[in-house]
């Protein structure tokens, strides 16, 4: 495994029973990329995310996070990684600052108070902070959401359909969040069914059909844009 | 070990916001107690041979009951990933859920306790710190299998009622074990206690040790 690569996949496989979610998915993605991932529902997206996030174990194959191989260092390879899906992963009964706070003690976060100040201002959050988040609306939970995934400042960020449920204003916090971690030298690997969000910020799109990378490409390429009205828009398979 | 207590005093948190545990479990409790209580006291059967058993009824089923929220709370919003995301391992993840449940399970028992000594007019002397020394060491076998088992069951339909089926016939020797020193401490007869207690003490290494070293393969998919 590579130490200069944020990700490295090797032949990633992963069944359920007789389903086969991942048929040998290899990928590398290079520190400071921004990755578009892009598939049909049920293609593997989600499952590879889960995989790289060391939430689902893999059936087959090896995968590294900044060099760090993620069964045999899980722990380690966790610090370095933020992982966002349609569940937040909140605790409703806590408000924003008691999901931080605990959320920061799991990781271990310096200036712990001063960081959950910082990051509340910047997604919006800071006059809701002693609110409970049960009554939260789904925009502002997929906001305090993307508060824990920043908190532990990590360098590989995985984020599946990030931008479900969002209005407009939360759809530009979200940009405008991952443009600076971008421009912090992060990584970012993303999941949408949004062509155009997901190209937006993005160095490379990547498709994945049944389980496999059919597509690997710069995003801005035409041929990116072509695979994906292919594949997912007209649900095509080579 | 600040993952760990920094998981504990979440759980605190949620339980003084929620108090949906220790409320019912508490409820329930008092509820056997003074329904056994009241059973008993017409039949002229001496309460000493009776009381360990309804002791035992309360602790265990209300266990049930905070062990059944335990992990409910995990899985509402999906919590239990966001703890796995998290760099702990998945046996420091146990170690944490089992000493809330256990604590949550002691709390219960200081309000359950008293009323037992009350209702089956005993002592608060030497034999009581026995009979809490049995409580404590029954209590942390129970939230030791009880813990993984939850875990189990929560990822199941039936959750509510798979936790009961799963977690009564595994703990049923240390309940056993449990009833019968309990039932010698308080008839002054301790010829066999101590083997008892072996057995309660045997099942609370084995249950934690076996729930420690499996719970990676209960919490992932």
């Amino acid at each position: 495994m590579t130490a200069t690569l944020a990700l490295q996949s090797q032949d990633i496989r992963k069944t359920f029973g007789h389903f086969t979610a991942l048929g040998g998915v290899s990928l590398t993605v290079e520190r400071g990329e921004f990755v578009a991932l892009f598939g049909r529902n049920g293609a593997g997206k989600t499952t590879f995310l889960k995989v790289a996030a060391t939430l689902v174990r893999a059936t087959h194959g090896k995968l590294a996070i900044e060099g760090v191989d993620i069964h045999e260092e899980p722990e380690k390879a966790r610090r370095h990684i933020g992982f966002l899906s349609h569940n937040t992963y909140l605790y409703r009964d806590l408000n924003p600052v008691e999901n931080l706070r605990f959320f920061g003690r799991l990781y271990g976060v310096p200036d712990l108070e001063g960081r959950i100040h910082q990051l509340l201002e910047r997604v919006g959050l800071q006059r809701r902070k002693s609110d409970p988040v049960r009554a939260f609306s789904r925009g502002l939970h997929q906001r305090l959401g993307l508060a824990r995934v920043m908190l532990h400042n990590p360098s590989v960020i995985l984020l599946d359909e990030p931008y479900t449920g969002l209005d407009a204003n939360a759809v530009d916090m979200l940009n405008g969040l991952l443009d600076e971690a971008a421009a912090a030298g992060k990584t970012v690997i993303l999941t949408t069914h949004d062509f155009d969000q997901g190209i937006r910020a993005a160095t490379r799109t990547v498709i994945i059909d049944r389980g496999k990378v059919v597509l690997d490409s710069p995003a801005k390429d035409s041929a990116a844009r072509d695979a994906y009205t292919e594949y997912i828009r007209l649900g095509l398979s080579r | 070990m600040k993952p760990v207590s920094a998981i504990i005093f979440k759980d605190i948190a949620i339980e003084l916001r929620s108090k949906e545990s220790l409320a019912s479990m508490i409820m329930f409790a008092v509820l056997v107690l003074v329904v056994f209580n009241f059973a008993f006291e017409s039949t002229g059967l001496d309460k000493s041979l009776v009381a360990p058993g309804s002791l035992w009824v309360a602790v265990s089923f209300a266990a049930i009951l905070a062990l059944n929220r335990s992990f409910a709370k995990e899985t509402d919003n999906d919590c239990l990933q966001g703890l796995l995301l998290a760099p702990l391992s998945r046996g420091e993840l146990y170690l944490a859920k089992v000493s809330s449940n256990f604590l949550f399970m002691l709390i219960a028992e200081i309000i359950i306790l008293p009323l037992f000594v009350v209702f089956n007019a005993l002592n608060f002397d030497f034999r009581f710190a026995e009979v809490i020394a049995i409580v404590f060491l029954g209590t942390l076998a129970i939230a030791g299998i009880g813990t993984i088992l939850s875990t189990i069951s929560s990822n199941t339909r039936m959750k509510e009622v798979m936790l009961p089926v799963l977690q009564i016939p595994l703990t049923l020797p240390l309940i056993i074990a449990a009833v019968e020193s309990t039932r010698e401490i308080l008839m002054d007869d301790t010829g066999q206690v101590s083997s008892w207690l072996y057995i309660l003490a045997g099942f609370t290494i084995v249950y934690l040790t076996l729930s420690y070293l499996l719970f990676e393969f209960a919490v992932e998919d």
